[in-house]
C-alpha cells in the first residue's frame, strides 16, 4: 500500500501517436486498480507544476498502468511531451469523478474529438463489452491528426470518421443529422471538445435520445474544494470534478463553460513563452 | 481579589509587526515575533496562578503557566517539551488560535490589564526550538497495531502524533498533494509561513508517521478496504466544500470561492506566476463576500497581488463579524475598505461573460436569529451597483462529502457532518471521526483538541481489542 508514497510516478511506454499528440503509460499500480471508464486524473509534474486533470483513456490493472493522451497545447503537456520512458511527474491524483454509466442500452453512438478519442475508445470498449451495438464516430481538425482509428474499429460494429477540414471522411458532424434520421439509437457519448459536444447535443436534442457528455473545465484541486469546474447543468451550478464529469448534454449551459475554459487564455500564453524561453525572465 | 503586585507591568509587551506600507507589497510574514528579551519579559507579567484559567481554556490543556515559567526562567528548550507534550504543532498554534476566546480570555492578569499573550510566548519557543533543529521524543515500544487516518489536516495531524507516540504504526492518507490541510492551502503565507507549516508536518513524519499524500479516500481505497489493513480509523477529512450565495450571474469569469482564491496562491503559489504554473487573476476593484478570517486573508492576498481597492461586503455589522479582531485590525491598517450592512443580489457581466458590477442591498438588524446575533433584513429600495472587476465568495465551507457518500452504514447529519460519540466514536466499528468533520467549519486548535481525544479513545480501543 505504500510504495508509492515517495516515488515518482514512471512513465513505462511514452508514444507520439501523431504530431504533438503523446500517450503515456503511467506506473500507477493503486490508481489503475480503481479506475473506470469516464474518470480522470489530475497530474502536477513538478514542484512548480499546475494541476491539470486528464481524462483516463485505459487501465491496467495486470500491469499496474494507466494511459493518459496528452496533445501539446500548453506549458504542462508541452513539458509532458519532453519527458520520456523512464522519466517521472511528481504527483498523480485519482481516479476521480465518478465513473461513466456502462450497462446494456442497446445501440449506443460514441462520438469522439482530438485528443479525446483516446478517453471515449475507453468508454467505447466498456459499451461493447457490456452487449451494446457500438456506433462509433471518431474527428479530427485535419487527417493527420485523427488518433485511435484502429483501437476504435476493432471494438465498433461500425465506425465514421470526420475532419474538421474533409482531408479524411465527413466533413464536420452534418453527417449525424442523416444518421439518427436513419437509425434507432438509445444513447449517445459525447466526449471532446465542447463545441463538438455542443453540436452533438443539438443534433440528438429533437430526438430526445439521452446524450452525455464528458466534461473536463478548468479544475485545481479536482476534489470539490475549489468549485473552479463549475457549470451550470438544467439551471443549477454542478461541480464537474464530483458531480460529473458526465452530464446530460439537453441540460449544460455550453456557451457559459466555453467563457470559463478561457478565463486564464492570456496567462497560459504567458505561461508557455516563459516555458520556451528556458524559465528565464521575459 | 487581590491586585497584582505593582512591579507587574499591566500591559502586554509589544510585539514587532512589518510595517503596513511595506507589507502589502510582499508575502512575508507580517509579525515578527518576540526577541528572547521581549519573551521573558513578557513571560514575567504571567501571574502564576494556582487555579489557572488559561489551561482550562486550551482544547487541548497546554499546562500554560509551567511553560511560561520556563520561559522567565530562560529554560527555552524545557518550555517547548513542556508545550509538546500536549500539543505538537506549538508554531502553528502561536499564530493561528483565537487566543482570545481560549486560554487568554480568562487570565487573572486580564482583568486589571492586558492578558498575558500565551499566543507569543507559544510562538517565541516553538521558532526558538525550530531554527536549531528539532528534539524527537524517543519511541514507545511497537504495540503491532496499525491506524489509518484519513486527512492530514490539523485533527488528523494531531491524532497521528499522539498515536505513534503511543506505539502505534500511523499512516495518513491525504488527497492533496501536500499535507497540512488547510495550514497549507488555505491560511495565506503572511500569516503562517509555509516553511513553518511543511517543518510540523515533518516533525510529525519523524514522530514515525506515514504521510501518503495524492490519495483520496473513498476514491482510491474505500474506508471498509482500510479497516482490513488496519485496526482502526480516523476521518478527519474537514469542512472544504465552498458555499455559493446561488445568486444570478455567481458562475461569470472572475468570481472565485475564496477555497479556490486561496488554494491558487496558498497551496499552487500563484502570486509567483510564471515562475509557479498556476495562474491567478486580480482586477483592480476586488469585493469580497463575507466576514470571517477567511475573508480577511482573501482581502489581504488580493492587495498583495495588485489590486487598488478591495472591499469587504458583510451583510451585518462590526460587531457581529466572526474574524479575530487581530486580522480585522491588520486589514484595515493595510487599507481594506470595509462595507458593513450591506448585501449582494447579483452580479452583472460583460459581453466576455466576465463580471463587471454587483447589484447590492443595504441592510439593517432585525431581531436574534438562532445563532444568536441579530438577523440582517434588507432595506427596499436601498439597491445600488458596485463596480468591481474580481469578486471572492468567502461565506463558508462545507463538510467534504466523498467519504460519507461511500461508506455504507456511517451516520451523518443533514448538513453531512459525521455523528460521533463524546469520544470521537463513530457508529461503525473502530471507526473513529473528528474536526471540522465532525463539527462543521470551526477553529484550528478545536480540530486538534479532538484528533487529541480521538486517539485516546483510538489507544485504548486497539489495546483492548
Amino acid at each position: 500500500m505504500k510504495e508509492e508514497a515517495t516515488n515518482l510516478y514512471k512513465i513505462v511506454t511514452k508514444r507520439q501517436l501523431v504530431s504533438h499528440i503523446n500517450l503515456f503509460e503511467f506506473s500507477a499500480k493503486e490508481i489503475a486498480a480503481k479506475s473506470k471508464p469516464g474518470q480522470f486524473v489530475i497530474l502536477k509534474v513538478d514542484e512548480k507544476g499546475e494541476r491539470v486533470p486528464v481524462t483516463i483513456a485505459a487501465a491496467d490493472v495486470g500491469k499496474g498502468t494507466i494511459t493518459l493522451v496528452c496533445h501539446e497545447v500548453g506549458k504542462t503537456t508541452k513539458q509532458l511531451g519532453s519527458l520520456n520512458e523512464g522519466d517521472g511527474i511528481l504527483d498523480l491524483l485519482g481516479p476521480l469523478g465518478k465513473p461513466a454509466e456502462i450497462r446494456k442500452f442497446g445501440t449506443v453512438l460514441c462520438v469522439g474529438g482530438g485528443v479525446m478519442v483516446a478517453p471515449l475508445h475507453f468508454q467505447a470498449k466498456a459499451f461493447h463489452e457490456a452487449g451494446n451495438k457500438v456506433i462509433g464516430v471518431i474527428g479530427a481538425r485535419t487527417e493527420n491528426q485523427l488518433i485511435f482509428e484502429d483501437e476504435m474499429r476493432e471494438i465498433c460494429n461500425e465506425l465514421y470518421v470526420a475532419t474538421d477540414d474533409g482531408t479524411k471522411g465527413y466533413k464536420g458532424l452534418d453527417f449525424l443529422k442523416d444518421l439518427f434520421k436513419e437509425r434507432k439509437i438509445d444513447r449517445v457519448v459525447a466526449v471532446g471538445p465542447i463545441v463538438m459536444m455542443k453540436t452533438v447535443s443539438e443534433v440528438t436534442r429533437p430526438y430526445g435520445i439521452p446524450t452525455i457528455v464528458n466534461l473536463i473545465p478548468i479544475m485545481v484541486d479536482g476534489m470539490g474544494m475549489c468549485g473552479a469546474c463549475r457549470v451550470t447543468v438544467g439551471g443549477k451550478t454542478r461541480f464537474a470534478c464530483v458531480d460529473g464529469p458526465d452530464f446530460d448534454g439537453h441540460q449544460v449551459d455550453f456557451e457559459e463553460l466555453m467563457a470559463r475554459l478561457k478565463m486564464y487564455a492570456s496567462e497560459e500564453k504567458l505561461a508557455f513563452v516563459f516555458y520556451e524561453k528556458g524559465g528565464k525572465s521575459l | 481579589m487581590s491586585k497584582p503586585k505593582p512591579k507587574i507591568r499591566k500591559e502586554v509587551v509589544p510585539m514587532r509587526k512589518q510595517d503596513p506600507k511595506e507589507r502589502v507589497n510582499n508575502f512575508n510574514e507580517v509579525a515578527l515575533g518576540y526577541t528572547e528579551e521581549q519573551a521573558v519579559a513578557e513571560a514575567e507579567r504571567c501571574l502564576q496562578c494556582r487555579e489557572a484559567q488559561c489551561v482550562k481554556g486550551c482544547p487541548v490543556e497546554v499546562e500554560v503557566p509551567t511553560f511560561i515559567n520556563l520561559i522567565r526562567e530562560r529554560k527555552f528548550d524545557e518550555a517547548i517539551r513542556k508545550i509538546k507534550e500536549k500539543n505538537s504543532l506549538p508554531a502553528i498554534c502561536g499564530r493561528i488560535c483565537p487566543q482570545e476566546e481560549q486560554c487568554q480570555a480568562n487570565c487573572t492578569l486580564g482583568k486589571v490589564g492586558d492578558p498575558v499573550s500565551v499566543g507569543r510566548l507559544e510562538r517565541f519557543v516553538a521558532d526558538w526550538e525550530r531554527e536549531r533543529g528539532y528534539e524527537i521524543p524517543q519511541k514507545s515500544v511497537s504495540t503491532g497495531k496499525k491506524v489509518a487516518i484519513v486527512g492530514a489536516g490539523p485533527a488528523g495531524l494531531t491524532a497521528a502524533a499522539d498515536l505513534a507516540k503511543l506505539g502505534h504504526e500511523v499512516v495518513i492518507f491525504e488527497a492533496l498533494h501536500k499535507p497540512s490541510g488547510v495550514l497549507i492551502y488555505g491560511i495565506p503565507e503572511f500569516r503562517l509561513p509555509k516553511k513553518i507549516v511543511e517543518a510540523e508536518a515533518e516533525y510529525i513524519e519523524k514522530l514515525g508517521v506515514t504521510i501518503k499524500t495524492n490519495a483520496m479516500i473513498g476514491k482510491l481505497y474505500t474506508l471498509k478496504e482500510l479497516l482490513e489493513q488496519f485496526g482502526a480509523v480516523f476521518i478527519g477529512t474537514g469542512a472544504g466544500l465552498p458555499s455559493f450565495m446561488g445568486i444570478l450571474g455567481e458562475n461569470l469569469c472572475g468570481i472565485y470561492s475564496a477555497n479556490e482564491f486561496l488554494i491558487r496562491v496558498n497551496l499552487m503559489k500563484a502570486y509567483a506566476f510564471p515562475e509557479y504554473d498556476t495562474p491567478i487573476y486580480v482586477g483592480e476593484k476586488v469585493a469580497v463576500i463575507g466576514g470571517g478570517n477567511v475573508a480577511m486573508d482573501a482581502a489581504r492576498c488580493a492587495l498583495r497581488l495588485g489590486a487598488k481597492e478591495v472591499k469587504i461586503v458583510y451583510r451585518r455589522s462590526r460587531e457581529e463579524m466572526p474574524a479575530r479582531a487581530e486580522e480585522i485590525e491588520n486589514a484595515e491598517e493595510e487599507g481594506i475598505v470595509f462595507e458593513f450592512l450591506t448585501n449582494p443580489k447579483r452580479f452583472v457581466g460583460n459581453e466576455r461573460n466576465w463580471v463587471k458590477a454587483m447589484e447590492c442591498i443595504r441592510m439593517r438588524l432585525g431581531e436574534p436569529d438562532e445563532s444568536g446575533r441579530r438577523r440582517p433584513v434588507p432595506i427596499e429600495g436601498s439597491d445600488f451597483i458596485m463596480d468591481v472587476d474580481t469578486v471572492i465568495i468567502a461565506i463558508g465551507r462545507s463538510p467534504n462529502p466523498i467519504i460519507q457518500q461511500t461508506t455504507e452504514g456511517l451516520q451523518v447529519t443533514k448538513w453531512g457532518t459525521i455523528i460521533v460519540d463524546e469520544n470521537g466514536k463513530t457508529s461503525l466499528e473502530g471507526v473513529y471521526a473528528g474536526g471540522d468533520i465532525v463539527t462543521g467549519e470551526a477553529t484550528v486548535i478545536s480540530a486538534m483538541g479532538a484528533g487529541k481525544k480521538a486517539a485516546k479513545a483510538i489507544h485504548e480501543y486497539l489495546m483492548k481489542k
